[in-house]
């Protein structure tokens, strides 16, 4: 399988913190692969330094073989990396049914068009609707989305960052906060989309039962450093990886 | 509802070209003042309501439009040549002065629209071989509407002239209408709400707000190239930044989050100084207690405040 995403020795300090401590990480194309850690171990930062929403001290990020470290986020969105938030970031007075439109009509290239009424524009209402069927949220289009409740801000806020298309697409711990009804429905559609191989998945998740039952692949970081690299099976035996959840043991002895 | 609308709407436009026949000068010329000050404050509210961005500097685009429009009259006496040339001095200076604004937002946004803005008043009153300096240009003809072989219109009677202003007015309000309700304004709406999330729809935030930025510059430049023409001069307050805040007022007083809200906060805010001016010299005290007491009064504007309190009143009985 070709590599999809590829770091050389990327570096980003905060202060003395070294959030990214010379980082060399491939992903593969179709391989589900989570990303642990305790908190403040660099997770989110990770994802800010591929996405483009900060910028790396040292080092350089490639996709499909083309470096990528300096483009903006825009033009790596158009190549075709995308990613969620874990603080929501959502269109709060827009509806759910507009949320979903922006991003679409960004997909068409109509983002531009300036006369044609939104609701002219059969093409992207149906693309919309299919992407508001595929996350759930089909019923409540016409809600404002700040009035939805977490969980559907929290699926309304995947949907956004599916909307694009990506071929890789981040997804910064998609299910906090959310119960364990609609944690099924969004677990269900990673993995089905994961399985069509329309998106490469990466995901950070604090939930160890998630990381487990889903990824083919985990990577562990610790203060900015990859400390262990392999199958869910190489991890839960990694002893180095035991050594830095210690206090929360819980986790591993259930096991 | 929808029903209802179009034919306030048509009863409005009616209202509006037919004007001119049961009113005298006065009226129209007030009427003209609130057209221009309707399309100066939506093109602000593109700024304001719909990518949020306050500018304090739109004066300077308005004056940009009025001195450019003037200096064409006053070399070639065609109006239409006169209307676009202001349109499009308004449009490039937002453009180019937008290029370096657009990189902030919030406070510094305004900051550097209020100091831009400043900069082309301090120009229009300092560069006296082109602007007249502190006598502004004088002297410019309301010249005729002509496109050579097809018509040849004498703009001098106040009606004929008012007609020009609504016409124009309204094409652009109604382009304007459709902007918001395209793609391109939705998308504008999002970056209002979520920078981030818009960049990663694949959008450069800072285009989309450039370009807004320009079109706000544009309408500023449309409404300021109506005034020579009405008034026969043109002088550097209009550049001021107290100018800048006419809009910023008429806006907030009818509301930031719908289309109609700076057409209704410009019709209000000409009336009520209209009738204070009648009787007191420090009308200024009165009027902005009267703009305050209403802000507060009409939370979200006077169209919010109509549609949801007194709409939904009379529904329910």
């Amino acid at each position: 399988m070709s590599i999809l995403l590829r770091t050389e020795k990327l570096k980003k300090y905060f202060g003395l913190v070294s959030a990214a401590d010379h980082i060399d990480l491939e992903i593969e194309e179709g391989v589900l692969t989570s990303i642990i850690g305790p908190n403040g171990a660099g997770k989110t930062t990770l994802i800010n330094l591929l996405t483009g929403n900060i910028f790396p001290d040292s080092g350089k990020v490639f996709f499909k073989e083309e470096e990528i470290t300096d483009l903006p986020i825009h033009e790596r969105v158009k190549k075709g990396i995308c990613r969620s938030f874990q603080i929501m970031n959502i269109f709060p007075k827009l509806t759910v049914f507009e949320n979903v439109l922006i991003p679409i009509f960004a997909l068409m290239n109509k983002s531009l068009n300036f006369y044609k009424l939104i609701d002219d524009h059969l093409d992207a209402k149906q693309k919309a609707e299919h992407l508001l069927n595929e996350i759930g949220l089909i019923d409540k289009k016409n809600l404002t989305a700040g009035i939805l409740s977490h969980g559907d801000q929290r699926l309304l806020e995947i949907g956004l960052a599916m909307a694009p298309e990506p071929e890789l697409l981040f997804l910064d711990e998609p299910t906090a906060g959310m119960n364990p009804v609609e944690r099924i429905k969004v677990l269900e559609n990673i993995r089905k989309l994961s399985k069509e191989k329309r998106s490469t998945f990466v995901i950070i998740e604090h939930d160890m039962d998630i990381v487990f039952s889903l990824s083919d692949r985990i990577v562990v970081l610790h203060r900015g450093q990859i400390i262990a690299d392999g199958t869910p099976e190489d991890i839960k035996k990694n002893e180095e990886v035991k050594k830095v959840y210690l206090g929360e043991e819980i986790f591993w002895q259930k096991r | 509802m929808k029903r209802i609308k179009f034919f306030l709407l048509l009863a409005l436009v009616i209202f509006l070209f037919s004007l001119p026949a049961f009113s005298g000068k006065y009226i129209l010329y007030i009427t003209i003042h609130i057209l221009i000050l309707s399309v100066f404050a939506l093109g602000f509210n593109l700024l304001l309501g719909y990518t949020g961005l306050l500018s304090f500097g739109q004066a300077g685009f308005f004056a940009m439009g009025a001195y450019a429009c003037a200096k064409i009259l006053l070399i070639l006496p065609s109006l239409l040549l006169g209307t676009m040339t202001g349109m499009i001095a308004g449009a490039l200076a937002a453009f180019l002065l937008g290029f370096l604004c657009v990189r902030h937002t919030r406070i510094y946004f305004s900051m550097l629209t209020l100091s831009f803005g400043m900069m082309i008043y301090s120009l229009a009153w300092k560069w006296r071989e082109v602007t007249g300096g502190d006598d502004g240009l004088v002297g410019i003809p309301r010249a005729p509407l002509e496109i050579p072989g097809v018509l040849s219109i004498n703009m001098n009677p106040m009606g004929n002239y008012y007609y020009y202003v609504l016409v124009i007015s309204l094409v652009a309000i109604y382009l304007l209408y459709r902007l918001i309700h395209s793609p391109f304004g939705l998308t504008l709406k999002g970056i209002r709400e979520s920078e981030s999330r818009v960049a990663y729809a694949g959008i450069s935030v800072r285009h989309y707000r450039l370009l807004s930025f320009t079109i706000a510059g544009l309408y500023a430049g449309l409404a300021g190239s109506f005034l020579p023409p009405l008034e026969n001069t043109v002088t550097p307050p209009i550049a001021h930044w107290t100018h800048s805040a006419e809009p910023v007022m008429v806006t907030l007083l009818g509301g930031i989050h719908t289309f109609s809200g700076p057409i209704v906060g410009s019709i209000v805010f000409y009336i009520i100084k209209d009738i204070i001016v009648r009787y007191t010299q420090y009308w200024l005290i009165w009027f902005g207690a009267i703009i305050v007491f209403l802000v507060l009064v009409f939370r979200g504007g006077i169209v919010i405040f109509l549609i949801e309190r007194i709409w939904s009143f009379m529904n329910r009985r």
